[in-house]
């Protein structure tokens, strides 16, 4: 247990010295994550409305590519985004591998089906019935559409959770086209595996304290935010 | 002639190549209310769709006082409001599903406040706007649905089976209760059932339909009193109207021959005119064959047969014939006992003048 009790010292003494490169690299993670999930929400839950609510040719083929998106391993998400984004790929002009971007756009891959496919389940789930309701009393599309959000929010908080908790904790991908480079790129869980390679357990247990601590923060907000919603909810 | 406030002509919708409404025309009429009676699948829902902008018909033109109007028109929807058989109340409060779409009006925060009170309290729940909207009862949220509609101060109000699911005291309740306020708020009204007692509490007029087609429209009396076909007249519980010659007409009485038996119906009609007539069987009196019949005003008795006995939920409908004439009354279980009636029985038959309904043919 003695290796425990140790890391666990130097651990709390590294965050408690305030060492700028720790905070960098928790910066750095909720920066990268945090856009990412913005904009899988931004892009997912309109196209899992449109996917639970709309009945077009190709609906079922996106479902099952969603519902297969939400299996994808991190690693081939890595690769194909480091592909793309290679001097010899379709997007090297830009310049992007090794940089921030192009971990948010790994990320974006990641979370982007199981916020569709969740949010396509959530609202599939709200009566047409319902939808048909808000029109009668004068709802518009987009009145009808928000109305049918709001009914699903269960769900959709389910969403965000799955889609935050699939790319926080994520590694491949990250260092993949992140490159963990430190001070830039190098975010949580990367710096975790590194200290860890070194033998250095005292800052990758700080890290991985953090890491939960964040899950955990972010899980509190989201079931406070369930629990309102379930008041009306008997 | 009252303008129709709702028009629709030569209205179609299919469903899988399967004709599902097929409407050449029909009216709502400012201020009525016009139940939509049928059986189940006849096409009632799907034609107050369309009627209510909810679905586009794949032929045909609805009207709204005078002009052409389509689903895309949302300012034409927005003068009407619907509550259907499943309530669908929203997640949230009472309060929050009634000022619903008042809120899509970007109605004020204070109007609403007293519009949604006065509407909880037109339908009997002053003061619920707290409570969850989705622990009520069926007859609750029933009430909610129709406050829900009636806060928006609908030109045409849409009650799509509103009852349908309530059990039989709460339905009752609330059959009363709908008839009290839609007669009292005088809004033009579409009122879709299958049941033809909750079509004649609430309606004025009455359209019924059969396979996607109205196939009886009229005023409640005439169109109850009278059955145009031999299904109308099964579906209403009835015989199919009797054919007859009118032998004379007098003082708005009118006496009828229908096959050597005579029937007096109070109707002025030209001597000699070919006419059908009808009675509602809730109408129709029988006593015992040998009976001494009670000094009564009925202008009609007939000494007729048992044909027929079938139960009719409480009650039995019972059909007694006497040469081409067919009547159907409904008795009480006590009254069959009574009368120890069975196929075949001799009884005497009265009813009143007043409520023989006649048309010419």
């Amino acid at each position: 247990m003695g290796i425990f009790i140790d890391a666990f010292r130097d651990g709390l003494a590294m965050l408690a010295s305030g060492a700028a490169d720790v905070w960098t690299i928790v910066l750095v993670s909720i920066q990268v994550s945090g856009m990412a999930v913005l904009l899988a929400l931004v892009l997912g839950i309109p196209a899992g409305f449109v996917l639970g609510t709309k009945r077009f040719v190709g609906r079922r083929f996106m479902l099952i590519i969603a519902n297969t998106g939400m299996g994808l391993p991190p690693v081939v998400v890595g690769l194909v985004v480091a592909m793309l984004l290679s001097r010899r790929g379709p997007f090297g002009s830009l310049e992007l591998l090794y940089s921030q971007p192009a971990m948010v756009i790994a990320q974006l891959v990641i979370a982007l089906p199981i916020v569709a496919a969740v949010s396509a389940a959530a609202v599939s789930a709200v009566p047409r019935e319902l939808r048909l309701q808000a029109r009668s009393l004068g709802a518009s599309p987009l009145q009808e559409a928000f109305m049918t959000l709001k009914e699903a929010r269960m769900g959709l908080i389910a969403a965000v959770a799955a889609g935050f908790g699939s790319i926080i904790s994520e590694v491949g991908a990250v260092t993949m086209v992140g490159g963990n480079l430190a001070g830039k790129t190098r975010v949580m869980t990367t710096a975790i595996v590194q200290y860890t390679r070194m033998g250095d357990y005292g800052p990758a247990l700080a890290l991985a304290a953090v890491l939960m601590g964040m899950v955990l923060i972010v899980n509190i907000l989201l079931a406070r935010v369930q629990s309102s919603a379930e008041r009306y909810e008997a | 002639m009252t303008a129709a406030a709702i028009a629709i002509t030569g209205i179609q919708k299919s469903f899988k190549g399967k004709m599902a409404v097929d409407v050449s025309h029909l009216e709502l009429k400012p201020g009525r209310t016009l139940a939509l009676l049928g059986p189940s699948g006849s096409g009632k829902s799907t034609l107050l769709s369309m009627i209510g902008l909810l679905e586009k018909p794949d032929a045909g033109t609805v009207e709204l006082d005078g002009a052409p109007v389509t689903v895309a028109d949302r300012a034409a929807r927005m003068t009407m409001a619907a509550a259907f058989q499943r309530t669908y109340l929203f997640k949230g409060t009472v309060g929050e599903n009634v000022a619903y779409g008042l809120k899509l009006r970007r109605i004020s925060s204070a109007e609403t406040g007293g519009r949604v009170a006065a509407a909880l309290e037109r339908v009997g729940l002053p003061g619920w706007q707290e409570r969850s909207a989705l622990t009520l009862s069926g007859g609750e949220a029933q009430r909610v649905a129709l406050a829900r509609a009636l806060v928006l101060k609908p030109s045409i109000l849409l009650l799509d089976e509103p009852l349908a699911s309530l059990d039989p005291i709460m339905k009752w309740r609330l059959t009363r209760d709908f008839a009290q306020i839609l007669n009292e708020e005088r809004v033009t009204t579409l009122y879709v059932t299958h049941d033809q007692d909750e079509a004649l509490a609430v309606a004025d007029d009455v359209a019924i339909m059969r396979d996607g087609r109205v196939v009886a429209y009229g005023p409640v009396d005439e169109v109850f009193g009278l059955p145009v076909d031999d299904w109308t007249a099964g579906f209403l519980g009835m015989e199919p109207a009797v054919r007859g010659r009118v032998l004379e007409s007098e003082e708005g009485v009118a006496r009828i021959d229908c096959g050597g038996v005579d029937l007096y119906a109070v109707a002025s009609l030209a001597v000699g005119s070919e006419v059908s007539l009808g009675v509602r069987p809730e109408d129709v009196l029988l006593f015992e064959a040998d009976a001494v019949v009670p000094l009564s005003s009925a202008r009609n008795k007939l000494e007729a047969v048992v044909a027929e006995i079938d139960p009719s939920g409480a009650t039995f409908r019972v059909v007694v014939e006497r040469g081409p004439v067919r009547i159907a009354a409904r008795i009480s279980r006590a009254a069959l006992a009574d009368l120890r009636l069975s196929v075949g029985t001799p009884v005497q038959v009265l009813f009143k003048a007043t409520a023989v309904r006649v048309a010419s043919t």
